[in-house]
């Protein structure tokens, strides 16, 4: 898979073909060695143990691993590793700065936009692809903006209502 | 003046506390199973059939060894050899782990592989190569009678077909005469279809044998783990002091994490075997295929009716489909769980409930998904009934539940199955409902868009469901009984740590339990760290589903409390040098009666308790309580839904939802608000489009996210939410009665009555759920019932 | 949830692509948005030997209008930017009602037009739309380029005529002469899922009358279908409720419909034959509007 186990093997995982990638990852610079078929969201995972970033499904449906590169909203499950060569990664772990939390992990919290937690950070990185192009939504276009993340504990009324919070919050420190 | 701390602020009942939780879980630094990494961790996979039912020829895995970085392929062969072939299971059957003789449904596990990474392990299991002689396929319990019917469990003893049990309760002779004299008697047969619960995060362990300890950790998505060190006791022969289940974040249950799944047993197995961590995290087409499914249901209901709109009688036969294997988590004394809570919030006064299960080449399963134990089906099953028996009669929806209710004064009240619902204020849930609604206008409304060719519609559901199992003389799973139980040690600076017996999947226990503790206390909420799960520290409990853990655990938070309080009072009364008649307690304090400004606050008994003990006491503000519930308690509800259904189409859409909870004291009305909703849209996904069937060979149809459809925040409704009605439990510690499942129980009803409502006239009586714009077409058109039950139809 | 091991490449521009191809061997694919090869190989219903991936192919991630009106989508061109585009909105009635309906949001931002059609999935929403405005697909391979009608471009479910060595670079729609009108309606129970039916249809109408006219059928039959008699029914002549009606029937009796978990055949016809309506009766509708305006 990938040069993150230690694999102590006897002869050999063989010639298990591996390429040197380099991309940046919430404004980090890293290298790494994987095989081709890695799948983004486990390089995320297991390779750089950003576990934030969750999978929940096979079948590129539920968006819990949602991430974005070069600032849109991809499904990182559906994506090879290699072709994280040259872009820029952000995951739910790049949200909050050293200091403060971003507007939407605020929402989420104040309008009880999570239970279990596990959609929670794919949630949250579509919609800040949604508030990075429209910075005030209707319900109805946040609605449309998250229809590819599937949650199970929220009925996603409060989803919607944290991601207003934060837009309004977003809106009223970009107005400041 | 009273000193006493304010209760909303220190986040006590009532307050809607920002969760605790969601501080780690928006900086994705949740701990989820397939987030915790030990050093040497191996990966596992799972080879799965293809085939429904079929005999094992041969099963050749030396491909399998053969690949580099591959450390073990467990076959059933290999598990036989060490008992571990067959496990039990929580139903008194037996269950595969690895299949040996033949297998039994789609998508059973048939062997495993360990390997240095999963996709080693996948690449391995393709490599394994099985020989199988497919057999005939029982897809329905129909077919599971018919003459001639392959027996599925040939591997059991004294099982020569496929029945796993006859049972009934009620009374039948009484039913009967009523129904005798009946006026009118309305009839109503359907199929609750299979659904899975399918949480986002599926199933997994990390299995850690450490031979240096001879200790056993496993690290796993269980939602009773204290269940789980007990079966692992018995199935891996370990001693169970020496077993440690850690059940860490866990991301969504809905009872689909309470099983024993073969998948840890055998992370179990390796992990003995190679001495080292062996991780199994499943897939979501695994998890869809295998994993405990819930309902399959067929039922056919009776009510004898006067022509007043009382209802004399109901007799109910329900046939339950539960797969290979008799694997139910359910208080053991009742086969059908508690199908015979139906009709508990009408005043019926007799009864009659015969209930059969049988095998079939499915998944085993049945008793899951926010189920409360088969309430989900008595309830839908009788909103159902009750809603085909009104338009027999001809009488108002809401008029006919009005009348059959049992009123505020009649409580304690017997139901004709021998529950005792203790309280409730039913009719005047339904009044807020209707006004909600704006009833009245939207019938006229409704009859007004017909002439015009538009189809709307109204359902109403009402129910109270018996949560908080239960009671020790009649409830056990395995023979351990349904209490449970809350360790609170509070610190010499009265700061504190609870753990519980129960395990959070998203319900808020660390955030809820601390309001209890503040509200019996006066200590902060802040102030209290919650943690369960694992059962090295946490205190012995039967775990969280059936929405037990507010009946159940959050009793025994409030009672451990008050046995703190308790000995707080003594240290009081030493500190304050008086006798402990003369000590009153408010929020947070201790003072002297007759000089209420003399007083010390619960932490100043803490650091006594420590430095300041009265003669003869032990030091320390520690204790643990396990709590026996004296009752169930008895939420109440009322959903009512309006549509629209297209009547070229058969595509419908929700126009308002309105429920009315009293679900008694809410704890934190945030958290129960949150529960609500997410129960209301497993409602109306149930409905409108979740769907698992199977074709006539026992192909799954809806083992993976493509087939079964989960509503996205485009389809799903919103929701208006009441809360006006309160009816405090009158036996439990803090009046709360739990919610977590009302709205899944409750909420399907509704959306079904409303579209059978927009098709009244058309004389049909049931479409069987899901709601599928194909089905709700086919009604309309042709003016027939449609039912969904397997194996679903095709061209061939 | 694993895909099997593959050779990966990542060529800069499109001969190095072509060559790699060429020389890779059996079984190799090329990879653009991936949003239907990567699922297909993490349940190794797919296992190529060689993923070419040209997303690092510069020049691709266009789409425009030639100055004749032909639009031509690079295949690098996403549905997200498809769902919009300006251009689409204004001149491409069909594909801008298809566009928002493709998978899911996130999806759409990486997968492709010309990649969907490539993958010739029966339930695939873009081919019915393309076939309903007779589009083609430009392929190039080491013997240069050659346009591929698209009704001629699917083989069978998951095929296409495509040579090993060759890759499909652009789509092109070609040029109205007349006022376009038509729309795309798909039946799926949730966003993401698959059409139970789905239907495109593109007119061109001029001096009141339809000049030209094409319906495609998703999910209905093994592979997408041109309901080329019901289109043969509108044109010609001015639309009308008889010559919606007619087409409607003729494009039903076109489908080829299974029964399955997803309805009858019989209701998918039926479904056919009310989005041929509605589709109709909102261009209909829509002109009636304007032909009053410019009155």
């Amino acid at each position: 898979m990938t040069m993150v186990y230690d694999d102590v093997g006897d002869e050999a995982t063989g010639d298990v073909p591996v390429q040197r990638i380099r991309f940046t990852i919430n404004g980090e610079k890293k290298v790494a060695e994987v095989e081709p078929r890695l799948l983004l969201a486990h390089l995320i995972r297991h390779g750089l143990r950003l576990t934030g970033t969750h999978t929940g499904c096979d079948t590129t449906n539920c968006g819990a691993c949602t991430v974005l590169v070069d600032g849109t909203a991809v499904k990182s499950c559906t994506m090879l590793a290699v072709q994280a060569d040259g872009h820029d990664i952000q995951t739910v772990e790049g949200l909050a700065t050293a200091s403060e939390l971003h507007p939407l992990q605020e929402g989420f919290r104040e309008e009880h936009g999570l239970q279990c937690g596990f959609c929670t950070p794919g949630m949250m990185m579509a919609a800040k692809a949604l508030l990075d192009a429209n910075p005030d939504p209707t319900e109805e276009e946040v609605r449309w903006a998250l229809s590819g993340n599937l949650c199970r504990c929220t009925g996603y009324q409060n989803i919607v209502k944290s991601v207003l919070w934060a837009a309004q919050k977003l809106r009223a420190q970009a107005g400041a | 003046m009273s000193q006493a701390v304010d209760e909303i602020k220190i986040g006590g009942l009532g307050a809607s506390r920002k969760r605790v939780e969601d501080n780690r879980f928006i900086r994705g630094k949740g701990n989820y199973t397939d987030d915790i990494v030990l050093p040497g961790m191996l990966h596992m996979e799972i080879l799965r059939s293809p085939l429904a039912h079929a005999r094992i020829k041969s099963i050749d895995a030396s491909k399998a060894w053969d690949i580099p970085g591959v450390h073990l392929v467990l076959t059933g062969e290999m598990m036989a050899t060490r008992n571990l072939a067959w496990m039990p299971t929580l139903s008194y059957d037996t269950q595969a782990v690895l299949a040996t003789d033949k297998v039994r449904f789609q998508g059973q596990e048939v062997a495993c592989v360990i390997a240095d990474d999963p996709y080693i392990a996948k690449d391995a299991c393709e490599a394994i190569v099985v020989d199988y002689e497919p057999l005939p396929v029982i897809v329905n319990p129909k077919q599971a009678v018919a003459d001639g019917a392959p027996v599925i469990r040939d591997d059991k003893e004294n099982q020569p077909d496929n029945v796993i049990y006859d049972w009934e309760v009620g009374d039948r002779e009484g039913t009967d005469q009523a129904f005798a004299s009946a006026d009118v008697i309305s009839i109503l047969e359907l199929h609750y279809p299979r659904s899975h619960p399918s949480p986002i995060e599926c199933c997994g362990s990390i299995a850690d044998f450490n031979r240096a300890t001879s200790k056993l950790t496993v690290y796993m998505t269980t939602q009773a783990p204290h269940i789980i060190r007990a079966a692992v006791a018995m199935v891996a022969e370990l001693p169970e002091h020496m077993i440690r289940i850690v059940s860490p974040d866990i991301g969504g249950g809905f009872g689909n994490k309470v099983p024993v799944y073969p998948g840890y047993v055998c992370s179990i197995l390796a992990s003995i075997l190679l001495e080292r961590p062996v991780k199994w995290i499943e897939d979501k087409s695994g998890n869809l295929i295998s994993t405990g499914f819930a309902r399959d249901v067929y039922l056919k209901g009776e009510m004898a009716l006067r022509n007043d709109g009382k209802i004399l009688a109901v007799r109910m036969h329900t046939d339950a489909d539960h797969g290979a294997f008799f694997s139910d988590a359910q208080p053991s004394k009742f086969k059908i769980g508690l199908m015979h809570s139906a009709f508990s919030a009408y005043d019926v006064p007799v009864a009659h409930l015969t209930a059969r299960g049988t095998y079939s080449n499915k998944a085993p399963g049945g008793v899951a998904y926010r189920c409360s134990f088969r309430v989900t089906e008595a309830m839908f099953f009788q909103e159902r009934m009750v809603q085909e028996a009104a338009n027999d009669l001809g009488m108002d929806q809401a008029k006919f539940r009005a009348i059959n209710f049992v009123r505020d004064d009649q409580f304690p009240h017997r139901t004709p199955f021998g529950f005792l619902t203790d309280s409730g204020q039913y009719a005047k849930c339904l009044e807020v409902g209707l006004k909600a609604i704006d009833y009245d206008n939207f019938r006229h409304e409704q009859a007004e868009a017909r002439k015009r060719g538009r189809l709307l519609g109204l359902g109403i559901s009402t129910m109270t469901e018996p949560l908080g199992a239960g009671n020790s003389r009649e409830y056990d799973i395995l023979g351990i009984k349904m209490f449970d139980s809350a360790d609170l040690k509070v610190h010499l600076t009265g700061k504190a740590i609870l753990r519980t017996g129960a395990k959070t999947q998203g319900q808020g226990h660390e955030t809820t339990w601390a309001q209890i503790v503040a509200h019996e206390l006066g200590i902060p909420a802040e102030d209290v760290v919650v943690e369960e799960g694992d059962t090295d520290t946490a205190p012995f409990g039967m775990g969280t589903y059936a929405s037990r853990s507010t009946p159940v655990a959050g009793a025994a938070v409030a009672m451990v409390s008050r046995k703190i309080r308790a000995k707080a009072r003594k240290l009081a009364a030493h500190l304050l040098e008086v006798s402990e008649e003369d000590v009153e307690w408010e929020l947070g304090r201790f003072y002297v009666r007759s000089a209420p400004d003399r007083g010390v606050t619960i932490q100043e008994c803490a650091v006594a308790a420590y430095s300041n003990m009265p003669d003869g006491m032990e030091p320390g503000l520690e204790n643990t309580a396990y709590y026996d519930p004296p009752n169930l308690t008895w939420p109440f509800a009322v959903y009512i839904v309006t549509v629209e259904v297209d009547p070229q189409t058969g595509v419908w859409d929700v126009l308002r939802m309105v429920a009315v909870d009293d679900c008694g004291v809410r704890i934190n009305p945030m958290i129960v608000e949150g529960q609500i909703m997410g129960g209301l849209t497993e409602a109306y996904a149930m409905s409108n489009m979740q769907f698992i069937t199977f074709d006539a060979d026992g192909n799954c149809v809806g083992a993976n996210y493509m087939d079964y459809l989960l509503p996205t925040a485009w389809e799903t409704p919103g929701y208006e939410l009441h809360s006006e009605v309160v009816t405090p439990c009158p036996h439990h510690p803090i009046g709360a009665k739990g919610i977590g499942e009302c709205a899944a129980v409750g909420g399907p009803a509704a959306f079904v009555n409303a579209v059978m409502d927009a098709l009244s006239g058309t004389g049909v009586r049931n479409i069987d759920m899901p709601l599928l714009p194909d089905r709700v077409w086919e009604a309309m058109t042709y003016r027939r019932d449609v039912s969904g039950a397997p194996p679903v139809r095709s061209d061939d | 949830m694993y895909p099997s091991r593959f050779r990966y490449e990542a060529p800069h521009s499109l001969d190095e692509a072509i060559g790699l191809l060429r020389d890779g061997g059996d079984y190799a694919k090329v990879l653009a948005g991936g949003q239907s090869l990567v699922p297909l190989m993490k349940l190794r219903f797919a296992s190529p030997e060689l993923v070419v991936d040209i997303n690092n192919v510069p020049g691709l991630t266009y789409h425009r209008a030639d100055p004749d009106g032909t639009l031509r989508i690079g295949a690098l061109t996403r549905h997200a930017d498809l769902e919009r585009s300006e251009l689409l909105r204004g001149t491409q009635p069909t594909m801008a009602a298809a566009a928002p309906l493709i998978a899911d949001p996130i999806v759409r931002n990486r997968g492709t037009l010309v990649g969907s059609l490539c993958h010739a999935d029966p339930q695939g929403d873009w081919a019915s739309v393309v076939l309903s405005l007779d589009g083609s697909v430009i392929a190039q391979s080491p013997r240069g380029r050659r346009s591929i009608p698209i009704s001629g471009f699917v083989t069978g479910p998951f095929e296409n005529v495509l040579e090993p060595d060759e890759i499909a670079v652009e789509a092109v729609i070609p040029p109205a002469r007349g006022e376009r009108a038509g729309g795309y309606l798909k039946l799926e129970r949730r966003v993401g899922d698959f059409a139970t039916v789905g239907v495109a249809v593109a007119i061109e109408i001029s001096g009141g009358s339809v000049t030209r006219a094409g319906i495609g059928l998703t999910g209905v039959g093994g592979s997408t279908i041109a309901a080329t008699e019901a289109a043969a029914a509108l044109t010609g002549r001015p639309l009308t409720p008889e010559s919606i009606g007619q087409a409607a029937e003729l494009a039903a009796a076109a489908a080829r419909p299974r029964t399955d978990h997803r309805g009858s055949a019989e209701y998918k016809r039926h479904m056919v034959k009310t989005f041929v309506e509605r589709i109709l009766t909102g261009s209909s509708r829509r002109h009636g509007d304007e032909a009053e305006r410019a009155a």
